[in-house]
């Protein structure tokens, strides 16, 4: 294939990511991560926000780091879809040649990137959990493979730009300042309604009680080893006396005791709690991929020799059925409610 | 109706380790069997052809035992299977593998519809079927859950993080499929038989006219520099006693931690 001429392309581009004018979480984590690499490197970092009356929104990214906010604005945009979006985005990196562009690996992301890369044919790795750069502007990117129980480094050394999806919250949210100031880059939209394929009917929002799963802070989680769906309730009731919220195992969703929106792991949600305790849980890989970078873990089991007594700070062995109802008991009692 | 299947052979653990000193994964032991979600796209694509006639057709590019795969897909229904395998395809990345995947549906031609799982478990991208829909300039509907077909349109639910989402889009499209969407049949023994007598045709790069530039690592922008067994960090502490001693010990603990 023939090389793109990196010198040409130079920047640094976060793909920055909102639904209905909110800006996903994982933009600002990603501004935070390149502000050090265009430090680093001594360029430019832009948040490219394509949407629809974002004038606002836009200064949000330059509070977050950003050197400035390339905004595609226009009603064909009000809502996510791969066609119009791939278009956009991709003629600014024909007019603008960055030399690398870091999405989040969500379902945008993850549908987005793709199609750009095989338009531009430049390299992408998916689902990364760790970036660096080198001295040159090569970044090194970490991404598992094998439901976590290998972990690859993969560059994209001779075309560019270079493009990676990363998981939300493998990076720490940078602080917001509202000092900040950068320019916004106003980019003339032509493309109409009529000719974009897919039209959305509607978005149905999954309902679920208490924090989101993603942002808790705290969150009880469940596996086979809760025994029976009567159990379910026991690590509801531990998760409503701490404020936090529930999780659970893949098994569990495949036996449909909970929808998927519940289910942490990898082929689930990444959670990054201050507390996660869990129920009964043995600790397969695809699940700890999803919550070993908790602040503090506490795994109860009744195998002595479940693998999630390697990633916890705190074990217990025993049932759930015994040990739960005794947590509920104390912490309701201690934290007064 | 005519519908392509991709299929991805995975080994059938994820449990699995890299020699310290070639850095190649040890294969020993390990089985292939079709990528999970690649068979939730079997089932919906055979049970589109029950309802509304047409064929249809798997593809996988891979070495040879890859074969066995397009044969499970053959006793699931499918009506022929075509192995994409050369040489010169080892080493692709996402781009190079969509490029000799969108060539080889080229060659079959007059599709409707094309599945891919919406991702595979082993390298777990995602990209090869949104790439394969780039490359053949037609619309993707990625992570669906349910789908059905409206005249000459197709109307699908996307899972997305904490909503589904119903599109539509007229044929032809690239469709990647969750495990939500159905429960891949399991094959008789009658079927496993036949298609075990299939003929399964491969295909080389030549046969594709495939551009040598655009395949295996040369046609790949990104390359592995490394391959690692990730480390744990951390030490446990284990807290013993009842379960009332337990309960206390903790929350003393999770209180000196600060999380509560």
């Amino acid at each position: 294939m023939t090389a793109t001429n990196s010198s040409e392309y130079k920047g640094i581009w976060v793909f920055a990511e909102q639904r209905d004018g909110v800006i996903a979480n994982v933009t600002f984590e990603l501004l935070g991560k390149c502000r050090e690499f265009a430090d680093k490197l001594g360029q430019k970092l832009s948040a490219v926000l394509i949407g629809e009356n974002l004038e606002d929104t836009a200064h949000e990214l330059i509070y977050f780091g950003a050197d400035e906010v390339i905004l595609a604005d226009s009603p064909v945009f009000s809502k996510y879809r791969t066609n119009p979006y791939t278009d956009i985005l991709v003629e600014l990196v024909n007019e603008y040649k960055p030399s690398m562009i870091i999405y989040g690996a969500t379902s945008v992301g993850r549908d987005l990137a793709p199609r750009v890369a095989a338009r531009l044919k430049t390299g992408l790795t998916a689902d990364c959990l760790d970036l660096e750069v080198d001295d040159n502007g090569l970044l090194i990117q970490t991404k598992p493979s094998y439901g976590g129980n290998i972990m690859c480094k993969i560059i994209c050394p001779n075309h560019r730009p270079q493009m990676t999806t990363v998981r939300p919250k493998v990076f720490p949210m940078p602080a917001r300042d509202s000092s900040r100031t950068g320019e916004i880059v106003r980019k003339k939209v032509n493309i109409k309604e009529e000719d974009i394929p897919v039209k959305i009917i509607e978005t149905a929002k999954e309902e679920s009680k208490g924090p989101k799963i993603e942002e808790a802070d705290v969150i009880v989680a469940g596996g086979r080893g809760l025994e029976t769906k009567e159990n379910l309730k026991l690590i509801k009731e531990l998760a409503d006396v701490l404020g936090g919220t529930i999780g659970v195992t893949r098994p569990l969703v495949d036996e449909g005791w909970l929808p998927p929106y519940y289910q942490i792991g990898q082929s689930g949600k990444t959670v990054k709690p201050k507390l996660i305790i869990t129920c009964g849980i043995s600790g397969a890989v695809q699940f700890t991929v999803g919550m070993q970078s908790a602040d503090v873990i506490v795994a109860i089991d009744k195998n002595p020799d479940a693998p999630i007594f390697n990633v916890a700070t705190y074990g217990i062995v025993g049932r759930v059925e015994e040990i739960v109802p005794e947590l509920i008991k104390k912490f309701k009692a201690m934290l007064n409610k | 109706m005519n519908i392509i299947v991709c299929v991805k052979q995975v080994p059938d653990t994820m449990d699995v380790k890299i020699d310290p000193v070639t850095k190649n994964l040890i294969r020993e032991g390990i089985e292939g069997v079709i990528n999970p979600f690649d068979k939730n796209a079997i089932e919906e694509a055979v049970k589109i052809k029950d309802e509304y006639g047409g064929k249809v057709t798997a593809i996988s590019m891979g070495p040879p035992q890859f074969k066995e795969s397009l044969k499970e897909a053959l006793a699931m229904g499918v009506d022929e299977a075509i192995l994409i395998s050369d040489r010169a395809f080892a080493g692709a990345d996402t781009l190079a593998t969509s490029y000799v995947l969108a060539e080889a549906i080229k060659k079959i031609g007059n599709y409707d519809l094309i599945f891919c799982g919406k991702h595979a478990v082993d390298a777990d991208t995602g990209q090869v079927g949104p790439e394969i829909a780039e490359r053949l300039g037609i619309p993707q509907i990625t992570f669906v859950k349910s789908l059905k077909l409206e005249n000459d349109a197709v109307v699908a639910e996307r899972l997305l993080e904490d909503a589904v989402e119903k599109v539509t889009v007229k044929l032809p499209a690239v469709i990647t499929t969750t495990k939500e969407l159905n429960e891949p049949r399991y094959p008789s023994p009658i079927k496993i038989m036949k298609a075990a007598r299939k003929e399964i045709p491969i295909w080389s790069a030549s046969e594709l006219n495939a551009d040598p530039e655009q395949i295996g690592l040369k046609g790949s922008p990104t390359q592995v520099v490394d391959i690692f067994t990730p480390e744990k960090t951390t030490e446990v502490e284990m807290i013993q006693g009842t379960a009332e001693e337990i309960a206390n010990t903790l929350f003393e603990k999770l209180r000196e931690k600060k999380v509560l």
